[in-house]
């Protein structure tokens, strides 16, 4: 939760963002974020992200399914109310499996999406900056963050030789806030 | 590119050794088995009818995954199709060797007066094997075998002939891609007739005639279909070190591990939904067949099997840098085909041996003879075309291929 300087850069080709994407690394720039319309396959790799540990919290969420399971089924069947169904035995592990199966799939569905949207910042009703309207639509936009260590206009034109169309200066919000796009955010555009 | 695989000296002799082991182990049985008392002839015939439908059913499985990779106009495949092609091409090998098996099963092998493994030969005046007649007979026996096995033959034999002659078609024909195409589905309508419902039954279920399960063939095709992918595996992984198949990379390796973890899970998926069924419902005809294999003589393989065949390939597995690893696929790949080799073996020996069960020298060399005939062949079919599918359209496609 911070309020942070930018520069933005939009790119309508993957084919010029994957370079420029190297140099802003290469350079020792700040790289925020970038916001692209679809899905782009390498483009983690290509920001230095590495493999996402998501599937671990998801192990952990399945076990938490499977033991939640087998535990109540097991203290109903077993000990506070036990039923004959059809002469099997109270404590019936096939019979039970189904179910197991079902809360090991579900908590870890659930915890899995409830994590990512964590790490991702994403949750109904909550707000992120949108640098530029077309990053929904047909442009590649990436967000230089800037401090006192470097010096604005350097940046820009830095990223107006990658070949980006359009560049940015904004003040915005670098992470989610809950509340309305038009009353609370504390967002300038200095200079296009 | 090293596209050309010159079968290496080594792979030759080893194949070469095991097949003698195979061979020196069916003199030796045919010396003291056959001569033996009525468990020991029922062993050897028992073992050898096990040993040659794992084998047939793990190689049409390459077939299957042709099929259903052209069916969905899967790229991904091609790096290293020769390898699923070249096994395919082999499936009548093992075919008429089970075949012969059967048909010698079936006319010939008679105890008293009875046939000890398809009880149905010989149904005396048994009210359930009468009723069953009209599908557990010789007669159709012998026609559906040999319908089966020749449809699959022809087709493991057709898509490899298919993708050797686009070879020398010209640049990005797709004729020859769409007549595969539609052979896969025309496969694929076979194969679900066959290998997923009624060749099973007849084959395997019917050594235990008084039991059935409708799910049988949907088990037995999960067991068939995560060793056969194991076995494509394991060939790729031996051509890797062995400098060949440069287009493979860790992707592609990463995906066969991927349907190995998959399949492994729809195999327990299958294996539980046909117990459970047959738990809950505790018809005594049913359960016959679970109280033999969990809480009789057999409740060591039953329980061996679905460690080595759910548990180990589940935790192993489950991470991403053990399937894009090469030491663990492949040391799983080969638990996977010991595993379902040993799934095999409980669905069939219950029925003819009940207790008198043995895991000795008689089925780990006839075993040792079935993968050197396996190695010999798939590395000579391997040997005979380029290992690069040169010329498909799809090259590219797997070539960029991230998994």
């Amino acid at each position: 939760m911070a309020i942070k300087k930018f520069a933005v850069a939009c790119y309508d080709d993957e084919a010029v963002l994957f370079p420029a994407v190297a140099k802003v690394r290469h350079s020792g720039y700040k790289l925020h974020d970038i916001y692209t319309p679809f899905a782009v396959h390498g483009l983690d790799n290509a920001m230095g992200h590495k493999e996402s540990d998501l599937h671990i919290a998801g192990f952990i969420f399945g076990l938490c399914g499977t033991s939640t399971a087998v535990g109540f089924i097991s203290w109903i069947l077993t000990g506070d109310w036990p039923i004959n169904f059809g002469g099997k035995p109270h404590f019936a592990l096939p019979a039970w499996i189904p179910i197991t199966f079902e809360l090991t799939v579900l908590f870890a569905a659930v915890g899995m999406t409830m994590t990512f949207c964590y790490l991702n910042q994403i949750m109904p009703g909550v707000k992120k900056h949108v640098f530029h309207p077309r990053q929904s639509d047909d442009y590649f936009v990436m967000a230089v963050e800037l401090n006192e260590h470097v010096n604005e206009n350097d940046v820009v034109n830095f990223l107006k030789e990658t070949g980006a169309k359009e560049t940015s200066v904004q003040i915005a919000e670098d992470s989610w806030w809950y509340g309305r796009f038009d009353k609370t955010e504390p967002y300038q555009l200095l200079g296009q | 590119m090293n596209e050309r695989f010159e079968i290496p000296g080594s792979l030759k002799r080893t194949s070469m050794i095991l097949l003698g082991i195979g061979i020196v182990t069916l003199v030796l049985g045919i010396a003291l088995l056959l001569g033996g008392d009525s468990y020991d002839k029922t062993r050897f015939w028992a073992v050898l009818l096990h040993n040659s439908v794992f084998f047939t059913l793990i190689t049409t499985a390459s077939v299957f995954i042709q099929a259903a990779s052209s069916l969905a106009q899967g790229g991904w495949i091609v790096a290293y199709r020769r390898v699923p092609e070249a096994i395919g091409a082999n499936v009548w090998l093992f075919g008429l060797i089970a075949a012969i098996v059967m048909f010698l099963i079936v006319f010939v092998f008679r105890i008293d007066g009875k046939n000890p493994i398809y009880e149905w030969v010989t149904p005396g005046n048994d009210a359930a094997l009468m009723h069953k007649k009209p599908f557990l007979n010789p007669g159709m026996f012998v026609g559906l075998t040999l319908v089966t096995v020749g449809l699959w033959a022809f087709f493991g034999w057709k898509f490899r002939a298919l993708s050797i002659a686009q070879e020398s078609a010209p640049k990005n024909n797709a004729k020859i891609y769409w007549t595969f195409f539609r052979l896969s589905g025309v496969f694929l309508l076979i194969y679900a007739l066959t290998q997923m419902s009624t060749t099973p039954w007849m084959w395997i279920m019917s050594v235990q005639p008084h039991w059935y399960s409708t799910m049988f063939s949907w088990y037995t095709w999960a067991s068939a279909f995560v060793s056969g992918m194991s076995l494509i595996l394991l060939w790729v992984v031996y051509l890797k070190n062995q400098g060949k198949l440069e287009l493979v990379t860790k992707e592609h390796i990463h995906d066969l591990g991927k349907f190995m973890f998959a399949f492994t899970i729809f195999w327990t998926y299958v294996w539980f939904c046909q117990y459970m069924l047959i738990w809950y419902a505790n018809i005594p005809e049913e359960t016959v067949a679970f109280k033999l294999r969990q809480q009789g003589p057999y409740s060591i393989i039953f329980y061996a099997n679905f460690i080595i065949n759910f548990i180990m390939p589940f935790l192993i597995l489950m991470a991403r840098p053990s399937k894009r690893n090469y030491f663990t696929v492949t040391f799983i790949a080969m638990l996977i085909i010991f595993g379902h080799w040993l799934d095999f073996y409980q669905m069939i020996m219950p029925g003819p041996l009940g207790e008198h069960w043995h895991l000795g020298w008689f089925e780990m060399g006839i075993f040792a003879g079935f993968v050197g005939i396996l190695i010999f062949s798939v590395s000579r079919t391997l040997a005979s075309a380029s290992l690069v599918a040169q010329n498909n359209i799809l090259l590219k496609e797997t070539i960029i291929h991230i998994s």
